[in-house]
């Protein structure tokens, strides 16, 4: 008896119609997109690639963002709409203090040292904004109708734009940059220092971020309590507290990526977070919400996506750039919302 | 969210009585307020003494109340999809803007390739370019237009959770409106104008034919007249007819079968399928009503501002349409009306005004206005921590919303959070 319910589990399930058709729309739409990219590196090799690298330097700071939606969803499974418009924060808080209390200009070792104590003073206030938010609103709900949550998380990403509009202005702002125009020049394609600063930045964090969930006691507390936190509770993790300190490093990771995007594009905006949390949102999707890689995958496929279509020849330009994430964002919640490297799952009734 | 609590068995019977008789009352104060608001502006305002008039004209602009007549009828429409039926809809403003861009289509002289002119008992001068319907025929065509939509929109996406529901209606609200800002040249065919928008539409008059206007006393009011900017009464009439429509139809469906399957879908999913409610049907009619009534308010908001532009159609519309519906109860639609008024007043009159007087006052220079996000922010964040339910809440909604938190030891004992 048992040899025919290994037989049945071996045997592969038969695909749906619609599974097939599905399946067969995503390989032509994946092969469209390689011709089309093919095509695009031959009209102009050297454009291919300086918009490419331009993509991966977007698509580190998604990814940056990216990994806070993915932390907070895989322990409390809450789409902290919120998230964005704390990256928001974190860019013109980076301002704040690197320009205004500071006083960093442009290059010179005294200036890297000012944007590295600002990197550690904007990531603790982000992390003490976010903590502050999941204390006052997101605990209390916990136990509620999951609508609750989501529309208290509009509602603080509502406030914390008010605060970006009080602190920054209703225009945007024009920052000088520590890190001077220019870069590694190789032949006729330039790496810019702003690329490998946010590589400098973004790698370390990564590296750091994974040891903390994968090999710390405290990161043990936390995949405990993504699994089930009844069973954490009851094997003595204080759960409150892990959750405080995933929103912690989450509102971390979002004070680096406002920073590395102040040290990027040299310009604050109050009504940034909403677009840019919103494109992070999708890569952290795209990634599998909840995947830490995932989300790094995710962040690093949209940044190139959008960059490639700002820049090739062949792109539909920036103006429809949110528009194609944002179809991309649809399309997958609609065929694979687990992601890349999600694993399907069942909603529990 | 099951909604298994004790109570709500027992009071099962009585409250469908009482649920009329509520409703008989709140529908007669609708209309009496609606009445005396026009009686007032119409005839009793010009006989007022001069500072009277200007501390109305002020405060209470007829402006005013139109614009949140408009608010009044999206958040009705918003009101159906997420307050009966539980579907959270953050992109609420794609219908409102393809409602407006079907107004600005069918009623101006954009399509000037059309050199002779469409009319259908408009009452736009003759010998245009473009198209011309009856406004009351274009509010029928964008509401279906619309309807269409929220069913294209819908049919993929409701089968997922919830969470993700509301993300992929925000993608759709950030795209529709990024559609038309950059569609004014799509292989050399302009669909939208771009960020130069529609403008102006074509006046409307109250009714195609009949006397152009009628005297009583010191005031006119216009029949088939083409209204003007300043013919704010008339269209007063118009909107207040609308927005009951909106209300009638929303309270009907409510009370029949389709309503009742709304509201079980809401409360508890596989309860409802195992009773033989339809879910994708019921969902997608659903979103089909709501974005009909968002066609409708996108059309009325197109005429209050004589214009469309696609910088109007922002997510923060999308927002202050969910803080009307959360503040005034979901499910209830007197209560979002109720939420509506008060909050478009305060938005587009209320806070500017006071802010100006207080600046007066005090010699100070505070933005008042750009605190309507800290405002609607807290709303949203108050209500939920404090009273989910709403300020004028629902029985039902109540008893669902307000549901016993668990105690965690009812947790262990096979709950499933």
């Amino acid at each position: 008896m048992t040899i025919t319910a290994v037989e049945a589990a071996d045997s592969r399930p038969v695909l749906l119609r619609r599974e097939k058709i599905e399946r067969g729309l995503g390989i032509a739409l994946l092969v469209g997109v390689t011709i089309w990219l093919i095509w695009n590196f031959l009209a102009g090799p050297v454009q291919f690639i300086n918009v490419g690298l331009a993509g991966l330097r977007l698509g580190a700071i998604y990814a940056l963002i990216a990994l806070g939606y993915t932390l907070v969803y895989g322990i409390i499974e809450l789409i902290n709409f919120a998230h964005g418009d704390l990256f928001m924060l974190g860019s013109v808080f980076s301002a704040i203090v690197l320009v205004n209390w500071l006083g960093a200009g442009t290059g010179g070792a005294k200036n890297w040292a000012l944007m590295v104590l600002t990197l550690l003073i904007v990531m603790a206030l982000c992390a003490l904004l976010n903590v502050t938010a999941e204390r006052v609103a997101y605990r209390r709900l916990r136990r509620a109708p999951k609508l609750a949550p989501l529309i208290t998380a509009v509602g603080i990403s509502f406030i914390f734009q008010w605060f970006g509009l009080v602190l920054n202005g209703s225009a945007p702002k024009s920052w000088p940059k520590v890190i001077p125009e220019g870069g590694i020049v190789l032949g006729p394609v330039t790496i810019e220092w702003s690329t490998i600063l946010v590589t400098i930045v973004t790698v370390p964090l990564l590296v750091g971020l994974s040891y903390i969930v994968q090999r710390t006691r405290q990161g043990k507390a936390m995949r405990a309590t993504a699994q089930d936190q009844d069973a954490a509770r009851l094997m003595g993790i204080n759960v409150d507290r892990t959750i405080a300190f995933t929103f912690a490093l989450g509102g971390a990771m979002a004070g680096a990526a406002g920073l590395l995007f102040l040290e990027t594009f040299g310009t604050t905006r109050y009504d940034a977070g909403f677009q840019l949390g919103l494109i992070a949102f999708t890569a952290a999707v795209l990634g599998g919400i909840g995947n830490l890689q995932g989300a790094v995958l995710g962040g690093v496929l949209i940044g190139l996506i959008q960059g490639f279509n700002d820049g090739l020849p062949y792109g539909f330009g920036q103006k429809w750039s949110q528009t194609v994430v944002f179809t991309i964002l649809i399309l997958l919640m609609v065929f694979k919302p687990e992601g890349i490297l999600g694993k399907p799952t069942i909603e529990k009734v | 969210m099951a909604l298994s609590t004790p109570e709500a068995v027992d009071t099962a019977p009585a409250k469908s009585d009482l649920t009329s008789a509520h409703t008989k009352k709140w529908a007669l104060w609708f209309v009496g307020i609606a009445v005396a608001v026009w009686v007032f502006y119409t005839f009793f305002l010009l006989h007022l003494p001069t500072g009277v008039q200007t501390l109305v004209r002020e405060w209470m602009p007829l402006g005013s109340i139109n614009e949140a007549l408009v608010w009044v009828i999206c958040a009705v429409g918003l009101n159906i999809v997420v307050g009966y039926a539980g579907l959270l809809d953050l992109g609420f403003v794609a219908f409102w803007a393809i409602g407006g861009y079907t107004a600005g289509w069918l009623m101006s002289t954009f399509f000037n390739q059309i050199s002779n002119g469409i009319y259908f008992l408009s009452a736009a001068p003759p010998n245009q370019p473009g198209i011309h319907l009856n406004f009351w025929l274009v509010l029928v065509a964008a509401g279906c237009v619309c309807a269409g939509a929220g069913i294209i929109i819908g049919a993929p996406t409701l089968r997922l959770k919830s969470d993700y529901l509301a993300l992929v209606t925000l993608g759709f609200g950030e795209i529709i409106p990024q559609v038309f800002l950059n569609a004014e040249n799509i292989h050399g065919f302009n669909l939208s104008n771009g960020a130069k928008g529609i403008a102006p539409l074509d006046n409307i008059s109250p009714l195609p034919f009949g006397p152009s206007t009628i005297t009583i006393g010191k005031a006119t009011i216009a029949i088939s007249k083409p209204l003007g900017p300043f013919d704010v009464t008339a269209k007063y009439v118009i909107f207040v007819l609308v927005a009951a429509f909106c209300i009638f139809v929303s309270l009907r469906i409510r009370e029949g079968r389709l309503g009742r399957a709304w509201l079980a879908i809401r409360e508890d999913e596989l309860a409802a399928s195992m009773m033989g409610v339809p879910l994708m049907r019921t969902k997608l009619a659903a979103y089909a009503v709501g974005a009909f009534m968002g066609g409708l308010g996108g059309v009325v908001y197109a005429v209050h501002n004589n214009s469309v532009f696609p910088d109007r159609f922002n997510f923060a519309i999308s927002i202050i349409l969910l803080a009307m519906v959360v503040l005034g109860g979901m499910g209830n639609v007197w209560g979002v009306i109720v939420g509506a008024l008060g909050l478009a007043w305060f938005n587009s009159t209320g806070l500017p005004q006071f802010g100006d007087s207080f600046n007066t006052q005090f010699g100070t220079d505070i933005n008042f206005p750009s605190y309507n996000y800290l405002l609607f922010g807290s709303i949203l964040v108050l209500m939920m921590l404090f009273r989910r339910e709403g300020l004028f809440p629902e029985t039902r909604t109540r008893q669902v919303l307000q549901e016993a938190e668990r105690s965690d030891d009812e947790e262990l004992d096979g709950g499933e959070a």
